[in-house]
């Protein structure tokens, strides 16, 4: 792997360039049907989702876009979800749950869209459900975290049986400058708080919250998407392979299980 | 017997629950914080620290919330040890996890219990904002977790106050997991038929508005709680303009469909009861 700092990495995850679900989705699937609308009342861009063919077998696929010129970005908040694109999420989940396909999920996003109406149509309740939703699947669920991971909005689609990351990509509780923001109330600091949050790939794999890390060409993703493509489609191949192995009752309570032990080494008894 | 342990018990939780209030004299006046006005300690304290005057609804401490809504000499803790070991050796965080132990006389910022209330048996847990805001460690996310299990195994129902200013930042991606963690467990909860009553107070933000505050079979809030995911400074700087007056209270929410209700205090305890009566036989959970 190429040495970065932590910092290099939040601008590589970031670089507008980089591929994201729909590249994904285009190199990876064969006859990808989009599914639309969180059948409430709208349909968040934000939230790419869909059933298409991976080898030949139908998975479904939800991820998080960014949008790839500025009038796509601004419709798709820059990758920030509001609760319509939650709840579209959550209903492509239950079909693949009920059609017993597999879910392939690609997380990007800074963080759920903190928006005067994500906040009165409930996006606190949107990414609970998600997570509660997520728990209880019984089909095998892959979450890969290709740029971005960026708080309750990345986890939302991050209860997975195999948890995935890009080399460069970062996964973290808040933004860099929203941490340095709120526990040194300076933004700036951003930098400085890359290095205390422990978000890079490698970081998280020592501490138990992603399974595998998926190496990147040099230089970044960006640099050769189809190369990046190829890869993942190995690996994912064979993590399916694994999962499919599985009962359903061994996805939930494995899934489950895995969720359950997170953390399991920041406790301490106190005497009292 | 078992009188005796419960009096030991009911003095424990009256001595702890004084630590969460103010030590002034009881015949001095205090100033409320929310509307200004000079209030009688005594009236205060009666009335629960809701103010006479604005009814505004003071945040309170675990142990006291638990001493007003508990049935006397009820009282059982649970992983009362169980604290944080600063995972991410975090510059700093150790020696303020002490100072806020120091101060509250808790270990976390929630405050687990087995109980009664009206006679009923309860699995109960209380997030404390003066324990680091309430924010989610993986110490807390833990003892939550652990109550719902309890909840599950004992077939009890299962009530939650929250009050969160979201994720602890000092533990970084792992406070993020308590969050998917808490959801599973209450999934696997309401699965086998639990009843679980979330109570939202003054202030709940962040992650735990995301996961196991939001998940309640019915979700009711004190009056003028602050609800919200993100927080108001955070929403006013994205849009770039101010928000209404009153946006994400608990009122608003009500209107905007994301409660049952909105609960005074004073009346907590008896819309409790009458929730648990309502789903009978205690609300007990079926075998699953």
């Amino acid at each position: 792997m190429a040495e970065y700092t932590p910092a290099q990495r939040v601008a590589l995850a970031r670089n507008t360039a980089r591929p994201g679900v729909v590249d994904f989705v285009q190199g990876l699937l064969t006859d990808f049907f989009e599914q639309k609308g969180d059948r409430l009342c709208g349909d968040d861009p934000s939230i790419y989702g869909g059933v298409g063919l991976f080898h030949g077998k139908p998975v479904t696929v939800i991820g998080h876009r960014k949008g790839k010129d500025l009038e796509e970005r601004m419709a798709c908040r820059f990758g920030m979800p509001t609760p319509e694109g939650y709840r579209k999420a959550g209903r492509l989940m239950d079909q693949a749950e009920k059609f017993g396909r597999p879910v392939i999920t690609f997380i990007d996003t800074p963080g759920a869209y903190p928006g005067l109406e994500a906040e009165a149509r409930g996006q606190g309740e949107a990414i609970a459900r998600m997570l509660s939703k997520m728990s209880a699947l019984t089909v095998p669920t892959i979450a890969i975290v290709t740029g971005e991971g960026g708080s309750g909005g990345a986890l939302a689609l991050g209860v997975g049986n195999r948890v995935l990351m890009l080399e460069n990509a970062v996964y973290s509780v808040l933004s860099p400058e929203g941490f340095a923001a709120i526990l040194w109330k300076d933004a700036s600091k951003s930098d400085q708080a890359c290095e205390v949050m422990k978000l890079t790939a490698a970081d998280l794999l020592e501490l138990g919250v992603i399974d595998r890390i998926i190496p990147e060409p040099n230089g970044g993703a960006h640099t050769d998407v189809a190369a990046m493509v190829r890869t993942l489609d190995g690996v994912l191949q064979e993590e399916l392979a694994g999962l499919s192995r599985m009962s359903a009752h061994a996805l939930y309570a494995g899934r489950y299980e895995k969720f359950r032990a997170m953390g399991a080494k920041a406790l301490r008894k106190e005497r009292t | 017997m078992s009188s005796v342990f419960q009096r030991r018990r009911q003095k424990l939780l009256a001595l702890k629950a004084m630590r969460g209030v103010s030590a002034v004299h009881p015949h001095t006046n205090e100033v409320c914080s929310h509307c200004g006005g000079e209030v009688s300690h005594r009236e205060l304290v009666a009335g629960g620290y809701v103010c006479p005057l604005c009814g505004y609804h003071h945040p309170i401490g675990a142990y006291y919330r638990l001493s007003l809504v508990l049935d006397r000499g009820s009282f059982k803790e649970l992983d009362e040890e169980l604290a944080s070991a600063d995972p991410l050796n975090f510059p700093g965080y150790r020696q303020k996890l002490e100072k806020a132990q120091g101060k509250t006389g808790m270990n976390e910022g929630v405050v687990t219990a087995l109980g009664r209330i009206g006679g009923i048996r309860v699995a109960v847990g209380v997030l404390d904002s003066r324990f680091f805001m309430g924010s989610m460690s993986a110490a807390l996310g833990e003892k939550v977790t652990r109550l719902v299990e309890q909840a599950a195994k004992a077939k009890l129902p299962l009530i939650l106050f929250s009050a969160s200013g979201g994720a602890r930042m000092q533990e970084g991606i792992l406070s993020l997991m308590q969050m998917a963690k808490t959801s599973a467990a209450l999934e696997r909860f309401s699965r086998r038929g639990g009843l679980y009553i979330s109570v939202f107070t003054h202030p709940t933000t962040g992650g735990v508005t995301a996961s196991f505050a939001s998940l309640g079979d019915i979700m009711i809030a004190e009056p003028g709680a602050l609800i919200g995911f993100a927080g108001p400074r955070v929403i006013e700087q994205t849009i770039g303009q101010e928000l209404p007056e009153g946006f994400q209270s608990a009122e608003y929410l009500l209107e905007h469909g994301f409660l049952d209700g909105v609960v005074p205090r004073s009346q907590l305890r008896d819309t409790l009861i009458q929730l648990l009566r309502l789903h009978g036989k205690a609300g007990a959970n079926r075998d699953g």
